[in-house]
């Protein structure tokens, strides 16, 4: 796949369809990818790279690209499509400027999943089908895929492309996952027991903001959190329950936007499974206001930002608090 | 024991003086009514109003004054905004002297000086000119070439007038950018009317203003014949400890706080230009 | 040479407990280390090294610098700090150890940083030799041996016991203050795990970059390189590289108002955040790449520069690992060092 998508960058490179080309750039050891933009077929000779390790969603980046000359050649993930759309609903991207090729996504392994597995020193890896093989400078050890994948993969969405100019491979099917299980796992949790889950969780967050600012759904020209007058910004940790709120409230705002990419999670040095917060508000908006998909089309209305009157009633927080 | 760097002292604003529509010079002196601390000319101190902000000010007044200190101050952001709002008598933090100041016991010392300012450009040159004034035989000639935007924008006007060109040996050339009623002084701005005055090249030249300004001054410096070596200039950048420890106002390796705010324009070109 | 059999390793930490507050590398609910507290049932952990580095003993991530009252138009400053007490941080890797000396390069030289120095003068850190290496490890680069680590005492691990050597004052104190837990030892086991554990530290792709362009000669060569832009192309801007960096020492001070009066604290800072170092009426460094190169000519020049050709990072990896772009400062060392 690499190498036809790096013939077919280079055909829209040389016809002039595109002068830049947004994908993922090896680095020195074959997980530590970097995305980058291309400019020249000797460029993507040296460095391009597509295979199951490229785990970065590019959808963001085509925010600032797209503002630039010409036009841009994004390499799409299933998953970073739902993201690109959900930016084009948004008008966040200029879609004349970018020319999209979707390309299909196996799961990506994830190093730090790898490493949880007791795998360290690891100087190279590769998928072989079913099986991750790693050179460690250690010896060599094997796991099986499955036990490689962060659970954005391991309960991926979708295998379908939502937006594209141009397809390579084979198209997937929106998937019956089971991303919901561990939010549903946290519900039937007594508040104290959920308190205590999530504080546990969230009092490792050292306010780097990398969930924030890898985020597709986090695009506002100014953050919140890095008003000075908002007595809250970025750094200023004043209290640990001030960690707290912010990703609560980062959640909120992304609340009907966000399109489970889960890359918030995959960022995360301190491994906070902040991907489950806005899956709780996804699973709240499918059984409040009717199965909603983020970035899956153009035209849905988004249920949060609009009425109806079979909308539900405020007397529901009650309900669902446990104040039945 | 060492001394406490971030812990403030207490001062007490004594007078407040509206020298321009955005620009207030602020007197402090501490709770017993004495000088805060000693300063060499072109030094800094941070001043504090407790919630609203730190920032670092140039002393404007001269070492040579004994009784108070003084700051002049720009209405910009939030802590300057709020300063401006204040009341005699009212207490802010202060806490410094930072930097290196000009080298006005060394390396000024003796020469003819030449002080080119723009508006509120000339806060920290004024302690020089101050200073050099009080200690006249230290000195050779004074010529000082100081633009504002208007009339009313120019700083310290009553004491440039009253004081400045009244003493011997100083010559003071002011100019504002337009033509405007009650001036009948020069118009046109600082890089050009220092290249109509055509300064002798003998001047060791102390500049401070804003960056385009200075920018154009020190290429039209350089057209008659200035060495950068003959230059001095004072940066500022944001700034939180005054101590060269919290990381922000370096330019290169240089801290603006610490090594500066003074530089030669020979040492800046050694720097790379990220100011 | 001193040696504690393993089976004591929980009396070992229970003794020093007692006489002051332990910190050690524990598992944590995200399957990291981080230094924690140590309490009856806590154990050490295996993992190569903590997320978050050992600097935050001495520089923590906020703390309370004074107070402010505030009543009309006085104020009352109130230095409010509690007197310190003394602690022990247990398993610090040879790349933190060499940390505190960088750290100390900036907050003890004049003017000192009393909050830094009353909690280094508190601390008496036992660091522990490393076993296993991870590939993003290159602490050889700078000098440093993690075979045998500074600190006020050193340790090494072995299957069956702990080996501990004092180095400091501070250090014999503590080893005659645990007394008879620990006996005297030949130091053949220590050897032995040195040499295995130097195989490994020579097979690291990492440890022998050539820095020959780092010299110090080239300022103002590097940052106008125009390699920048395209390192710093994909930099999402967070700050995770200088948060889980053991040097990197930048702070901002900021106030809380707490309802009872003012609290100035000081907190870590990035000069990879877009208001780093914006005034009201500009920005010197308006971009990302602007600030992106900040970092690393920080470390790998104006630090040099000012501190006898000593390098501002300790190659411990950790931004390695945890850049969510893997951009680190190996990758710039290479891009940079190409142009010699």
């Amino acid at each position: 796949m690499q190498r036809e998508m790096i013939e077919r960058a280079k055909a829209l490179l040389a016809d002039g369809t595109v002068n830049r080309v947004i994908g993922w750039k090896a680095g020195e050891f074959d997980y530590d990818i970097t995305p980058a933009v291309f400019t020249t077929a000797e460029e993507l000779d040296a460095g391009f790279l597509y295979n199951d390790l490229c785990a970065a969603n590019l959808s963001k980046y085509l925010i600032k690209e797209s503002r630039k000359e010409g036009k841009i050649l994004a390499f799409l993930k299933p998953c970073d499509t739902y993201s690109f759309s959900q930016l084009l609903k948004e008008h966040r991207i200029w879609r004349d400027h970018v020319y999209v090729i979707g390309v299909p996504c196996e799961g990506k392994v994830d190093v730090d999943t790898v490493k949880s597995k007791g795998i360290t020193g690891i100087c190279s890896m590769r998928c072989d089908g079913e099986t991750v093989r790693v050179e460690t400078l250690y010896g060599e050890e094997s796991i099986k895929k499955d036990e490689a994948m962060a659970d954005r993969c391991l309960n991926c969405k979708s295998k379908k492309h939502v937006v594209y100019d141009e397809l390579m491979g084979e198209e997937g099917d929106v998937l019956d996952s089971h991303r919901f299980d561990m939010v549903e796992k946290l519900e039937n949790m007594t508040p104290d027991e959920r308190f205590a889950f999530w504080r546990g969780e969230l009092s490792r967050c050292i306010r780097c903001n990398a969930c924030r600012n890898v985020c597709p759904a986090c695009t506002c020209e100014k953050c919140v959190f890095d008003n000075d007058a908002s007595g809250i910004a970025q750094k200023a940790a004043v209290d640990s329950f001030e960690e707290n709120m912010f990703h609560i409230i980062r959640a909120f705002h992304v609340a009907g936007r966000c399109t489970d990419c889960g890359e918030c999670s995959r960022v995360c040095p301190q491994n906070i499974p902040l991907h489950l917060l806005n899956r709780k508000f996804i699973k709240d908006i499918d059984e409040l206001y009717g199965e909603y998909q983020a970035g899956a089309d153009p035209d849905t209305k988004p249920p949060l930002n609009t009425f109806t009157q079979e909308d539900a009633e405020p007397s529901v927080i009650y309900e669902r608090g446990g104040n039945k | 024991m060492d001394r406490e760097t971030l812990i403030p002292q207490v001062g007490v604003v004594t007078d407040i003086r509206q020298d321009t529509p955005d620009v207030k010079t602020f007197r402090v002196v501490g709770l017993d009514g004495k000088k805060l601390f000693e300063h060499i000319p072109g030094q800094c101190a941070m001043v504090s109003v407790p919630g609203v902000g730190e920032g670092m000010f140039s002393i404007t007044s001269s070492p040579t004054n004994e009784a108070y200190m003084e700051f002049s101050i720009k209405k910009c952001g939030c802590l300057t905004s709020w300063l401006h709002m204040i009341e005699p008598d009212q207490q802010v933090t202060v806490r410094g002297p930072y930097g290196n100041g000009f080298p006005v016991e060394s390396a000024l010392k003796g020469k003819d000086l030449l002080f080119i300012a723009g508006g509120i450009g000339l806060a920290p040159l004024r302690s020089v000119i101050n200073y050099v004034r009080d200690k006249r035989e230290n000195y050779g000639k004074v010529q000082i070439v100081y633009g504002s935007r208007s009339k009313e924008d120019l700083v310290d006007y009553q004491e440039i007038i009253n004081e400045w060109m009244k003493d011997d040996g100083v010559e003071v050339f002011l100019t504002i950018d337009r033509e405007q009623e009650g001036w009948d002084g020069h118009v046109g701005f600082v890089p050009n009317y220092v290249k109509e005055l055509n300064p002798d090249l003998g001047l060791t030249v102390l500049m401070c203003g804003p960056p385009i300004m200075i920018k154009f001054t020190l290429a039209g410096l350089k057209e008659l014949g200035f060495k950068e070596t003959q230059v001095y200039t004072t940066m500022e950048l944001r700034m939180k400890c005054g101590v060269g420890k919290c990381g922000r106002c370096n330019i290169g390796n240089k801290y603006v706080c610490k090594d500066g705010p003074v530089f030669r324009f020979d040492q800046l070109d050694e720097l790379p230009s990220e100011y | 040479m001193l040696k504690l059999p393993i089976a004591k390793l929980d009396e070992f930490f229970a003794a020093i407990a007692a006489k002051e507050t332990l910190y050690l590398p524990v598992d944590n609910e995200g399957g990291q280390a981080q230094y924690k507290e140590w309490k009856e049932g806590v154990s050490l952990s295996r993992a190569l090294n903590t997320v978050r580095s050992a600097k935050d003993f001495f520089f923590p991530q906020t703390e309370n610098l004074m107070e402010f009252k505030t009543q009309g138009k006085a104020i009352e400053v109130i230095d409010s700090r509690k007197e310190s007490e003394d602690f022990v941080i247990f398993g610090v890797r040879a790349c933190d150890a060499r940390s505190f000396t960088i750290l100390d390069k900036v907050f003890l030289v004049d003017p000192v940083d009393t909050y830094y120095k009353t909690r280094r003068e508190h601390g008496t850190i036992i660091s522990l030799a490393c076993t296993r290496p991870e590939e993003t490890c290159f602490c050889p680069l700078f000098g440093i041996d993690a075979t045998e680590p500074e600190g006020d005492m050193r340790g090494w691990m072995t299957e069956d016991a702990l080996y501990l050597e004092p180095v400091t004052e501070k250090g014999t104190a503590l080893a005659q203050a645990l007394g008879d837990l620990l006996e005297d030892a030949d130091a053949a086991p220590v050897e032995e795990q040195k040499e295995n554990t130097k195989k490994i530290l020579e097979k690291l792709p990492f440890s022998k970059l050539d820095m020959e362009e780092f010299n110090g000669d080239n300022l103002l060569k590097l940052f106008d390189s125009p390699k920048w832009a395209g390192l710093s192309e994909a930099c999402l801007g967070c700050g995770t590289c200088t948060f889980v960096c053991p040097t990197c020492q930048c702070y901002d001070i900021r106030d809380f108002n707490t309802g009872h009066g003012i609290q100035r604290f000081r907190c870590w800072d990035s000069c990879m955040y877009s208001d780093f170092t914006r005034m009201a009426h500009g920005n010197p460094r308006l971009t990302q790449l602007e600030r992106f190169r900040q970092r690393f000519m920080h470390k790998l020049v104006y630090f040099p520069s000012n501190n006898d050709g000593e390098y501002g990072c300790v190659g411990c990896g950790r931004c390695l690992s945890k850049c969510p772009i893997s951009m680190n400062i190996v990758k710039v060392i290479k891009t940079l060092g190409e142009d010699k």
